[in-house]
C-alpha cells in the first residue's frame, strides 16, 4: 500500500517535470528574435553568415526535432550550450547553482526562525498590546517589495551604521543582507499560518483536557500544540519555496551576487534559450522535490494519514 | 452532612463585561454525585470549569469561594491550581472525539498525567498505563496503548479519558456532559463505568448534564441552573418529585425521557406516501471491497403519519433517508414516493421530484447559509421551482414564517442573530414553502435544548395535522421517537431489527437489540422516584 502510494507520488512528480519542460520549451521557442541575432548582429554579419551560424547550432531543424533533441539531452544530463557564453549550460549551472542554493537554504532557515519567533511572541501569554503589535507585523512584511527592502537594508546597515562593509566583505557579510531580504517576506505568510494554527489548536478540547491534567502552558505548547500547528504550516512552506527562487533572482541582482539569479537575468536579456530552459527545469525540479518530500513527510508526522493502519 | 469535599459559595463569574453566573452555591460530600442541570447558556459548564480553574481567557471569577476540602482555591494562581488538576480533581470532557490529541498514542496521553505529576520511572509508568486501560475495560490494553485516537470508537475514547481522569485517584471528578456525544447504549455503559470506578475509589462527581434523565439515574442531588442562577436544588427525589420552581416543572414536562404521558394515538393514516422495499446501498470501501451501509431495508410511511427510523451511529438510518429523498441512487431495491419510483428518476424529473420531498437537518447552525438573510433562505426553493413575482414571493414567505411561529422582524436578519430553535423554524419554513407531501427530518431536534425541542415537536405535530404531511423521522433518541412517531423501524448495522407501531415495540420489544436500546434510555428510574413521593 505504502509502496504504491510512493510510486504514485513519484510518478506525478515526473509528470509535472515533463509538462514543465515542454511548456517552457514551447514558450521559449515562441519568443520573437533569438540569441544568435542578438549576439552576432552587433558584429555586422550578413544574413547568409547568420544562417550558417544557426545551422551550426541546429536552430534550423523542425520544431519537433529540436524538442526531441533537447529532451534527449536533458535525460542524459546534457543541457546544451549557452549561445552567449559559448560554454556548456551544465558548466554555468555548476558555477552558479551552489551559491544560490546556499542563499536559499539560509534564507529559508532564517524565515522559519523568524516565523517561529513571531508566532511564539504572538501566542504566548503576556501583555496583550505586545501580542497585538506582533500580530500586525506579518501583514507589514508581506507588503514590502523585495528590491526596496534590499536597498533599504544596504542603506541602513552599510551606509548609515557601517556594520556591514560593501567593499571586500567577509563571506557572512556578503550573505547577511541578501538572506534577510529574502527571509522577511517569506517569513510573513509562514508566521500568519502558524499563528492562526496555534490559536486554533489552543482552542481544541484536547488542550483543555491537557490543562485539566495539570499541564503548564509551556507543556501544552510543547506536547500538544507544536506538532498539530506545524502540520498545516508544512504545506505552506513547500509552496513558499517557489517564491524563494523568485526572491533570489531579484535579490542577487540588487546585491550584485553571482548565482542563479544573475545567470537568469543575463539569459533573459540575451534570450539565451538553452540556459533559460535549464534554469526553468532545475527550478521546477527543486520545487517538485520539496513538495514531494512534504507529501511523504505528512504520514510520518500525522498518524491519521498513515495508510495501512485501520480503525479498530 | 459530613464535611463537604467541595463547597461553592456565592459564586459570580464574568465573561468580559457580561455576568454569566451569579449567586451560585452548592456542596458536594466525599463520594457524592451532584448533577448541575440546565440548558445551553445556563452557566452549568462555566460553573464546572470555574471549579477546575479552567475558565477561558476572557472569563474570571468575580466573587465567591470555591473551597476544596476546606481551602478556598478561587483566587489561586495558575501554577498552584495546575498542581491540583489531574491529581486532586480531574475532568471527563464532553466530546471524546476532539478531546484526545490526534497525533499522540492513547498510551502516551494516559501516561502524560502521571508524568506531569512527577512520575519519572518509565517502567512504572508503562505498567500503570496498562493497568488503567484494563480498569476502564480497554483490552487488549497493550495494543490499545499503542493505538492512536482515530483508531478507536467514540465510546472507547471516552474510556481512555476516564482512565486519565481516575489515574491519580482524585477526590473530585468534574464530568462535563460526558456522554452527550455518544449513542444511547454506549452512554449507558460509560455512565455505568464511571459509577463503578467512583464507588470503588470513593470519588465525588460533579456531573454537568442537560439531560434530566441522566441526572435522575446517576445523581444523589440536583442543582437546576438557568441564566446563571440556581432555580432549584435538592435531593433527586425532591427536585423531580415535587419541584417548587416553575422552571424545574417546565424542564420536567419537556424532558422526553421522563415524560410518561403524551403518547399520541396511533394514526392509521391514508394512502401509502413512501414505500421502501429491499433497499440496499453500497459505498466504495477500502481495497475495492464495497461497504454495505443498508442491507435489505423495507418499510411503509402512510399519508399523514410519522414513521421513525431509529438506531445508533452506523446503523444506516441516514443513508436510508437520503435514498428516500433522492440524494442517493440505491444499489438495489425500490423506493416509491407518492407513487413515483425514485430510483428511476434522472435529470429534470429528479429535480422536480424534490418538490415532493424536503429535508430538515440536524444542525440548524450549519444548514443555513450564514450570508443569506432568513427571508432569502426561505424563498430560495421558490426561486428554483416557481417563477412567481417578487411581491407574491414575499407574501408567501411572510405567511410561512407566521405559520412556523417565526417573528416577522427576524426575516431580514442573518442566521447568526437567531437562536437554535429559531433557526430550526427557518429550516422547517424553507422545507415547507414548496408545499411538499413528505418531510424527511434527519435528527431535526437532536441538537436542541429540551424546552426548545418540545416546542419544535409541537410545531411539527400541529403542521402535520393541518397540512396532512407525512414525516420520515430519523433519530437516535428513542424517547423523542416515542413522542412523535406512529410507526418505527429499529435499525442496526444496515438491517432491520424490529418494526411496527410504536407502542408495542416500546412496551414489548421482541428483538434483544430493541430491548437493549429501550433499556438504555436514561431516566428509567424516574417513574419509581416519582411514585415514591407521597
Amino acid at each position: 500500500m505504502m509502496a504504491r502510494h510512493l510510486a504514485q507520488r513519484v510518478g506525478q512528480a515526473l509528470l509535472v517535470l515533463a509538462a514543465t519542460f515542454t511548456l517552457a520549451f514551447l514558450l521559449l521557442q515562441a519568443l520573437p528574435g533569438d540569441a544568435v541575432l542578438i549576439k552576432f548582429l552587433e558584429l555586422g554579419l550578413t544574413p547568409d553568415q547568420l544562417a550558417e551560424i544557426r545551422l551550426a547550432y541546429g536552430a534550423d531543424a523542425p520544431l519537433w526535432r529540436q524538442y526531441l533533441h533537447t529532451a534527449g539531452g536533458f535525460l542524459t544530463g546534457n543541457f546544451g550550450t549557452s549561445i552567449r557564453a559559448g560554454v556548456p549550460v551544465a558548466q554555468l549551472l555548476a558555477e552558479n547553482l551552489p551559491a544560490t542554493l546556499l542563499l536559499a537554504a539560509l534564507a529559508f532557515a532564517a524565515a522559519s526562525l523568524l516565523a517561529l519567533l513571531l508566532a511564539g511572541l504572538a501566542t504566548l501569554g503576556g501583555q496583550s498590546w505586545l501580542r497585538g503589535l506582533v500580530r500586525s507585523v506579518p501583514s507589514l512584511f508581506v507588503a514590502v517589495p523585495v528590491f526596496w527592502l534590499g536597498i533599504m537594508l544596504i542603506q541602513l546597515f552599510s551606509f548609515q551604521l557601517g556594520w556591514i562593509s560593501i567593499i571586500s566583505p567577509e563571506p557572512w557579510e556578503e550573505l547577511a543582507l541578501p538572506v534577510a531580504t529574502i527571509a522577511v517576506p517569506i517569513s510573513a505568510p509562514l508566521a500568519q499560518v502558524l499563528i492562526r494554527n496555534i490559536d486554533a489548536v489552543l482552542a481544541e478540547p484536547f488542550v483543555a483536557v491537557a490543562r485539566a491534567k495539570g499541564a503548564s502552558h509551556a507543556w501544552v505548547l510543547r506536547w500538544h500544540v507544536a506538532r498539530n500547528a506545524l502540520l498545516p504550516t508544512l504545506t505552506m512552506a513547500g509552496v513558499l519555496f517557489g517564491e524563494l527562487l523568485g526572491g533570489a533572482v531579484v535579490t542577487e541582482a540588487v546585491f550584485g551576487l553571482n548565482g542563479l539569479g544573475g545567470l537568469t537575468q543575463q539569459a533573459v536579456a540575451n534570450q539565451d534559450v538553452a540556459v533559460l530552459q535549464a534554469i526553468v527545469v532545475v527550478s521546477a525540479a527543486a520545487f517538485v522535490l520539496i513538495n514531494l518530500a512534504v507529501d511523504l513527510l505528512y504520514p510520518v508526522l500525522d498518524p491519521r494519514l498513515a495508510r495501512g493502519r485501520r480503525a479498530a | 452532612m459530613t464535611a463537604p469535599l467541595l463547597e461553592v459559595e456565592d459564586l459570580a463569574i464574568r465573561y468580559d463585561d457580561r455576568r454569566v453566573v451569579q449567586d451560585v452555591a452548592f456542596r458536594i460530600a466525599p463520594g457524592e454525585v451532584l448533577a448541575l442541570v440546565g440548558e445551553s447558556g445556563s452557566g452549568k459548564t462555566t460553573t464546572a470549569m470555574a471549579v477546575l480553574g479552567l475558565l477561558p481567557p476572557n472569563g474570571r471569577i468575580e466573587r465567591g469561594a470555591v473551597r476544596l476540602a476546606g481551602t478556598d482555591i478561587a483566587g489561586w494562581p495558575e501554577r498552584r491550581l495546575a498542581a491540583l488538576r489531574g491529581a486532586r480533581m480531574s475532568l471527563v470532557p464532553q466530546d471524546p472525539v476532539t478531546s484526545l490529541n490526534p497525533v499522540r498514542t492513547v498510551g502516551a496521553q494516559v501516561a502524560e498525567v502521571l508524568r506531569i505529576h512527577g512520575e519519572r520511572d518509565e517502567r512504572r509508568i508503562r505498567a500503570r498505563v496498562i493497568e488503567l486501560l484494563e480498569r476502564v475495560g480497554l483490552e487488549p490494553a497493550a495494543l490499545r496503548a499503542s493505538q492512536y485516537p482515530h483508531e478507536l470508537s467514540g465510546g472507547m475514547r471516552q474510556r481512555v479519558l476516564i482512565a486519565i481522569a481516575v489515574a491519580l485517584r482524585p477526590a473530585l471528578i468534574v464530568a462535563d456532559e460526558p456522554t452527550s456525544a455518544l449513542d444511547v447504549t454506549v452512554q449507558r455503559r460509560i455512565l455505568d463505568l464511571l459509577d463503578e470506578l467512583r464507588r470503588q475509589d470513593g470519588t465525588a462527581v460533579l456531573l454537568v448534564t442537560h439531560d434530566l434523565g441522566v441526572a435522575a439515574d446517576r445523581a444523589d442531588r440536583i442543582v437546576v441552573l438557568r441564566d446563571g442562577r440556581i432555580q432549584e436544588a435538592g435531593p433527586v427525589r425532591q427536585v423531580l418529585g415535587a419541584p417548587r420552581s416553575a422552571y424545574a416543572r417546565q424542564l420536567l414536562r419537556d424532558a422526553p425521557s421522563l415524560s410518561t404521558h403524551r403518547h399520541r394515538p396511533a394514526s392509521a393514516g391514508g394512502d401509502i406516501a413512501v414505500r421502501v422495499h429491499g433497499l440496499v446501498q453500497d459505498f466504495p470501501g477500502r481495497d475495492g471491497v464495497p461497504f454495505r451501509a443498508v442491507d435489505g431495508v423495507g418499510f411503509e410511511l402512510r399519508q399523514g403519519t410519522t414513521h421513525a427510523l431509529v438506531g445508533e451511529s452506523g446503523s444506516g438510518k441516514t443513508t436510508t433517508a437520503r435514498c428516500v429523498a433522492g440524494f442517493l441512487r440505491p444499489t438495489a431495491g425500490e423506493v416509491t414516493v407518492c407513487g413515483t419510483d425514485v430510483a428511476a428518476l434522472r435529470g429534470e424529473a429528479l429535480r422536480q421530484f424534490r418538490r415532493q420531498v424536503q429535508l430538515v437537518y440536524q444542525n440548524p447552525y450549519a444548514s443555513l447559509d450564514p450570508r443569506q438573510t432568513v427571508a432569502r433562505s426561505v424563498e430560495e426553493p421558490l426561486l428554483n421551482f416557481e417563477p412567481v413575482p417578487a411581491a407574491e414571493r414575499r407574501h408567501r414567505v411572510e405567511a410561512m414564517a407566521e405559520r412556523v411561529g417565526l417573528p416577522r422582524d427576524l426575516l431580514a436578519r442573518q442566521p447568526r442573530a437567531l437562536s437554535g430553535g429559531q433557526r430550526q423554524r427557518v429550516a422547517i419554513a424553507r422545507a415547507l414553502i414548496l408545499q411538499p407531501r413528505v418531510l424527511v427530518l434527519d435528527e431535526a431536534v437532536s441538537a436542541l435544548d429540551v424546552t426548545v425541542q418540545a416546542q419544535i415537536l409541537a410545531l411539527l405535530e400541529e403542521l402535520q395535522q393541518s397540512l396532512g404531511l407525512s414525516y420520515l423521522f430519523v433519530s437516535h433518541d428513542l424517547a423523542v421517537v416515542r413522542q412523535i412517531a406512529d410507526t418505527v423501524t429499529v435499525m442496526r448495522a444496515g438491517r432491520v431489527e424490529e418494526a411496527g407501531p410504536v407502542e408495542p415495540v416500546f412496551h414489548a420489544p421482541r428483538s434483544d437489540y430493541a430491548r437493549e436500546l429501550i433499556d438504555a434510555i436514561p431516566g428509567r428510574t424516574a417513574p419509581q422516584i416519582l411514585e415514591s413521593v407521597p
